[in-house]
């Protein structure tokens, strides 16, 4: 088994899935239930072997571990190379665990097209996971691009009213990125000689090679982070979406963007990255407070939250550019923390809008009345997401923002301007919501069925558990975070 | 035994917590209050084998999280201060509990509020006994998410739910402070772990800190920040908006955290970092003002309200001023002398206030009491007891712990310590007159509330009166009982290593000679405001409207309560929001979507419609576009090896 290539079947598992499906035969009603449970199982086994992954990652050894690697297309060098380390692993086991909830969550919201909407999931899935674990250039490529794809299925086909404007800003955006991405991933190749990442990071460049390079880059990741002023996609495509839709979004798609910085930014284009520093620091304040400042006033609760990722994000970018192992192991945290709480945000927006079909604020009031178990684990994600002590958003937050203090205390105040605004949008959400004198609603208002508290609070337990025991996580993040704070010293 | 004092608690939220719905009121009532009462004789062991025994320690729970060098472990530190505030808490906590058994019985959920109160409770106990920044800032948003979900416990209401915003609000401004203090300490120092930091400040004396182009003295920066986070905690002025209406919750809550805990975390913790403060002169002064002016502007205040426990928390906001007064004066054990002493009487006067509005069926406004001091014999003897500690009547408390508080500040021989002097005496006037004004207006005036409410007025069951009892034995005797201990000759060998004053901040040791005249006069002070209360609303009961008129735009000016909150509307909350849209609709979708995507689409259109090449899916233009980028790279690929 020693030499069972595990990447590779974590990957394309679930494509082997989303190809299963197909195959599936009967009347409308058996192939969608055929669809889901195949679907399902699929994403659990996956689940299990990132698991798995994770339980046999060696955080002695520095690098990168089970490394497959073969010649792919020889003439110009590109292989297919995978391989984990320290700061993709957690990405990895996050991304089969969103899978398997959005699965669930969408067993009956979803009626048209039920196996076309496993599959997309099951296809995002692969690809994203792939993106992490790519150690080729032109592989990271192709998967960081292919994860729109699906995305897009999601939002063109099971999205909301103005799904076509959501789903063509969104590929405007990012395609306008990927066309500089790929110019900077060329001259890359071109002259460093290789595809292979780990080759690339002890490759030197020109500075003023790298200060090209890095935009072309930066552009595409901060697109896709969103970092302000490349954000007005998001809310969009998150309203539109349809939950798990949103929950992939939020959790994962947007969390490559702050991968893309780690991977390749920070460790290949050192130089440039301490250059432009002040940059990402100006435009993270700006995001965190116009971000949380925006949030304040949405009349959709989607709307509100898809802002405050933006906010969340801008923790992220200004920790990754720290330059310190505090502040960036702080992003890191951060990333994880909001893939866990923004995607259970998502999920408790989708359970209102499942009963009450509208997203607006003003149609609810007082719901803790007819749905006190909803509103206490909602409690639970909304103290995460304002980074309470205790919650998993604490540690993301107050690492990030002990470390960008070293470096620059100006943005470590904004990001805590960030901390009080953010307090600010969520519990005023949190009070027009489910507070107030009770008022007629929405009916068929009802509490959480056992399949909804299942999924939030299989969500819940890792919140808490990160806050309070964030250890087995930071022992793992902590060491590969190091060697890119002593390339950029040298 | 003692990692058992915050973990009961809780233990008892938890369960509650969990099983609530499922749980009688009876049970939830018996597993708080009696993991409570364990938890209170631990903790009033523990306090006399420190003060008795010296006993010290620091217990390591459990490691909380290491990145590079910096280490953070779950920990319980055992020393002088720790101990009287674990004994503190834990005794006025038990209190509250068995008193919430009376006055909450009818409620339906009475399961979650018990859950609640010990969720609090343990919240409190860890960041008391914390050994670094880090836990007790667990501690400090912990006590704070307690607050809110308090202040909002009744939240069919709309201003209490307001309100419990409001309080969350404001005191995440305070820790905005709080979090930037906390970071500047770690780039500074290197570490979080009190002992450490102490250990270091020779060291990090006379460096600066850059912020924004600007250079600040270090300690000074670090001081003032932490600063910040004590005001809002604490409610100094400018930041003591939120506690007035956080008297939205049920009263119970009222006397538990914002009288006698949650409103002195700011103060404790000031007194535990004593070992940084001390090292600035600047931030000291600072501090003593803004206690001089919370106790001055609370007091003034108070004497116009006449929601009894808005006064009440006025009350509370101006003594909290004196405790912070104090700090600044480097007069640390003065601090928590009033501390204790006010734990009691000010948990006592809410309870009993509490007692009050149950018999009155909710009523707060002290316009529709009154008579009540034939029916409730003993609610009022007992609200006597801390109207005149409050007011600083010797043999009751507060005389002593406010008496040296102010003599400190003569003693200070500094201008910021005249000033404080001169504040603190007029509100010691003040203070007297509104205590007075209070319990005249609810017990001694003729019955104004409905008839129909008057047969239903009746004096507390056991379980609200015998938590009252035992407040008021605290009340009269823990002032002359602890003095000594506390602010004593001696009493550097009871706080030990737990309280650290420069030689030169001599304050504390000179107040003790202060001449004659300095120690008289506040207690003139309060006599005469009790006397002043009596001619105003007891003798000549017409003369305070004549005075309101006369004096129209100064009792305007205080029954606004120096217009801060209306201020503070304008100037932040409108303006905020305003901003807000702002930018969303005229940034967001009329600059960069106009700009960006949406001005791209339209030319896109345009063209599109000329060449109309596409059908319908741009996901087919998309995969043709990578198609081209693949392609284009390999011409690039082959180029090279070309």
């Amino acid at each position: 088994m020693d030499n069972w290539p595990l990447l590779s079947t974590i990957i394309f598992l679930p494509l082997l899935g989303a190809g299963l499906l197909t195959l599936i035969r009967g009347r409308e009603n058996d192939i969608a239930l055929a669809a889901k449970s195949t679907a399902l199982w699929v994403a659990l086994s996956n689940f299990a072997l990132t698991l798995g992954l994770w339980y046999s990652f060696d955080r002695q050894q520095e690098g990168f571990q089970f490394v497959e690697s073969k010649s792919w297309i020889a003439s110009s060098g590109i292989s297919y190379s995978v391989g984990v380390d320290g700061l993709s692993l957690f990405f990895v086991v996050l991304a089969s665990f969103l899978t398997v909830l959005c699965i669930l969550a969408s067993w009956r919201s979803i009626t048209k097209r039920v196996r076309d909407f496993m599959a997309a999931f099951l296809v995002l899935e692969s690809l994203s996971i792939g993106a992490f674990l790519a150690l080729d250039t032109i592989l990271f490529y192709l998967f960081f691009e292919g994860v729109l794809l699906p995305m897009f299925y999601i939002i063109g086909i099971w999205g909301g009213e103005r799904r076509i404007y959501a789903a063509f800003k969104f590929f405007l955006y990012t395609f306008l990125g990927s066309v500089l991405m790929l110019l900077s991933i060329i001259s890359l190749t071109w002259i460093g000689g290789t595809t292979y990442i780990p080759e690339l990071m002890n490759t030197d460049f020109s500075i003023g090679l790298q200060r090209v390079l890095w935009l072309g880059f930066f552009v595409s990741f901060a697109v896709k982070t969103p970092m302000w002023p490349f954000h007005t996609w998001l809310p969009d495509a998150h309203v539109e979406a349809p939950t798990a839709g949103s929950v992939m979004l939020a959790g994962l798609l947007l969390k490559m963007g702050g991968y893309g910085f780690l991977r390749f930014c920070l460790p290949i284009l050192p130089d440039a990255s301490q250059f432009y520093a002040p940059l990402v620091f100006s435009l993270s304040a700006i995001a965190v407070v116009y971000a949380s400042l925006v949030a304040l006033v949405q009349e959709d609760i989607k709307k509100l939250i898809a802002y405050s990722s933006v906010a969340h994000m801008g923790f992220v970018t200004a920790g990754l550019f720290a330059n310190n192992a505090t502040a960036l192991s702080g992003a890191v945290m951060q990333m994880i923390s909001h893939g866990l709480v923004s995607a259970a945000l998502f999920l408790c927006v989708g359970v209102l809008y499942d009963r009450a079909k509208t997203r607006e604020i003003k149609a609810f009031r007082a719901i803790v009345q007819p749905m006190p178990a909803y509103a206490r684990l909602m409690l639970v994600f909304t103290l995460a997401s304002i980074g309470l002590p205790g919650t998993s958003g604490f540690i993301g937050e107050i690492l990030t923002l002990l470390g960008v203090f070293q470096a620059s205390p100006a943005t470590a105040f904004a990001l805590a301007l960030g901390m009080i605004l953010g307090a600010g949008y969520m519990l005023h959400l949190y009070r027009r919501v489910f507070f107030g004198p009770p008022a007629a609603m929405p009916d068929k208002l009802y509490d959480l069925q056992t399949r909804e508290n299942f999924v939030l609070i299989s969500l819940v337990l890792p919140v808490v558990w990160i806050g309070l025991y964030p250890a087995p996580l930071l022992n793992i993040i902590t060491p590969d975070i190091l060697p890119i704070i002593a390339t950029a010293g040298h | 035994m003692i990692v058992a004092i915050p973990l009961l608690p809780l233990f008892a939220s938890i369960i509650v917590g969990l099983f609530s719905r499922r749980m009688g009121a009876a049970l939830a009532l018996f597993i708080t209050c009696l993991f409570m009462i364990i938890a209170s004789i631990l903790a009033i062991s523990l306090f006399l084998s420190v003060a008795l025994r010296g006993f010290e320690t620091t217990i390591t729970l459990a490691p909380w999280f290491t990145v590079g060098n910096l280490s953070i472990a779950w920990a319980m530190q055992v020393d002088t201060l720790s101990s009287v505030m674990m004994a503190i808490v834990c005794v006025v906590s038990t209190l509250v509990h068995i008193y919430s058994a009376g006055y909450m019985q009818d409620d339906a959920s009475l399961p979650r509020f018990m859950a609640y109160l010990s969720l609090f409770t343990f919240f409190m106990l860890a960041l008391v006994s914390a050994n670094n920044l880090l836990q007790m800032f667990f501690g400090w948003e912990g006590v704070g998410l307690a607050s809110y979900l308090l202040i909002g416990y009744w939240h069919h209401k709309d201003s209490a739910a307001r309100a419990g915003v409001k309080a969350f609000l404001v005191n995440r401004i305070g820790d905005f402070g709080f979090v930037l203090g906390i970071c500047a300490t770690y780039k500074m120092f290197g570490s979080l772990n009190f002992s450490e930091i102490f250990a270091m400040v020779p060291d990090v004396l006379g460096e600066e800190l850059v912020i924004f182009n600007w250079r600040f003295e270090a300690i000074t920066a670090i001081s003032l920040l932490l600063f910040v986070g004590a005001m809002g905690k604490s409610a100094q002025l400018g930041l003591h908006v939120w506690l007035p209406d956080a008297m939205e919750g049920p009263t119970p809550v009222s006397a538990l955290i914002h009288a006698a805990t949650m409103v002195t975390a700011g103060v404790f913790m000031l007194c535990r970092m004593s070992g940084l403060f001390e090292y600035s002169e600047t931030a000291l002064a600072t501090i003593t003002l803004f206690g001089a002016a919370t106790a001055f502007f609370a007091a003034s205040v108070a004497i116009t309200q006449n929601d009894l426990k808005r006064v009440i928390a006025y009350s509370t906001c101006s003594q909290l001023g004196y405790m912070v007064l104090a700090v600044g004066l480097s007069a640390y054990s003065a601090a928590m002398f009033h501390l204790t002493t006010h734990a009691f009487f000010k948990a006592l006067l809410f309870l009993a206030a509490g007692s009050l509005i149950h018999a009155l069926s909710g009523e707060q406004d002290m316009k529709r009491m009154g008579g009540l001091r034939s029916m409730m014999p003993l609610t009022y003897l007992l609200f006597w007891v801390g109207v005149l500690s409050l007011a600083g009547i010797p043999i009751f408390s507060g005389y002593y712990s406010k008496d040296i508080i102010l003599e400190s500040a003569w003693a200070s021989h500094t201008i910021v310590g005249q000033v404080a002097f001169l504040l603190g005496n007029i509100s010691v006037f003040l203070t007297a007159g509104y205590a007075t004004r209070m319990i005249i207006m609810s017990f001694h005036w003729l019955p104004r509330f409905e008839e129909k409410l008057m047969e239903r007025v009746h004096e507390s069951p056991p379980a609200m009166s015998i938590p009252l009892l035992l407040l008021a034995i605290g009340a009269i005797s823990s002032g002359f009982l602890l003095k000594d201990w506390f602010v004593g000759e001696g009493s550097g060998n009871f706080w030990r290593a737990s309280i650290f004053v420069e030689d030169y901040h001599t304050a504390l040791q000179d107040a003790h000679h202060s001449p004659r005249w300095v120690e008289v006069l506040p207690l003139f002070l309060s006599v005469l405001g009790i006397a002043a209360g009596f001619l105003c609303y007891q003798i000549f009961t017409s003369l305070p409207a004549r005075l309101a008129r006369i004096l129209r735009p100064i009792h305007q000016f205080l029954l606004e309560k120096w217009y801060f909150d209306k201020l503070y509307n304008l100037l932040f909350l409108r303006s905020a929001f305003s901003l807000a849209r702002a930018l969303w609709h005229g940034v967001d979708e009329k600059t960069i979507d106009a700009l960006g995507p949406d001005g791209i689409s339209t030319v896109a259109r345009r063209l599109g419609e000329r060449l109309r090449i596409m059908q319908s899916g741009y996901v087919y233009h998309y995969v043709f576009a990578i198609l081209i980028g693949v392609v284009v790279f390999g011409a690039f690929a082959i180029a090279q090896r070309l």
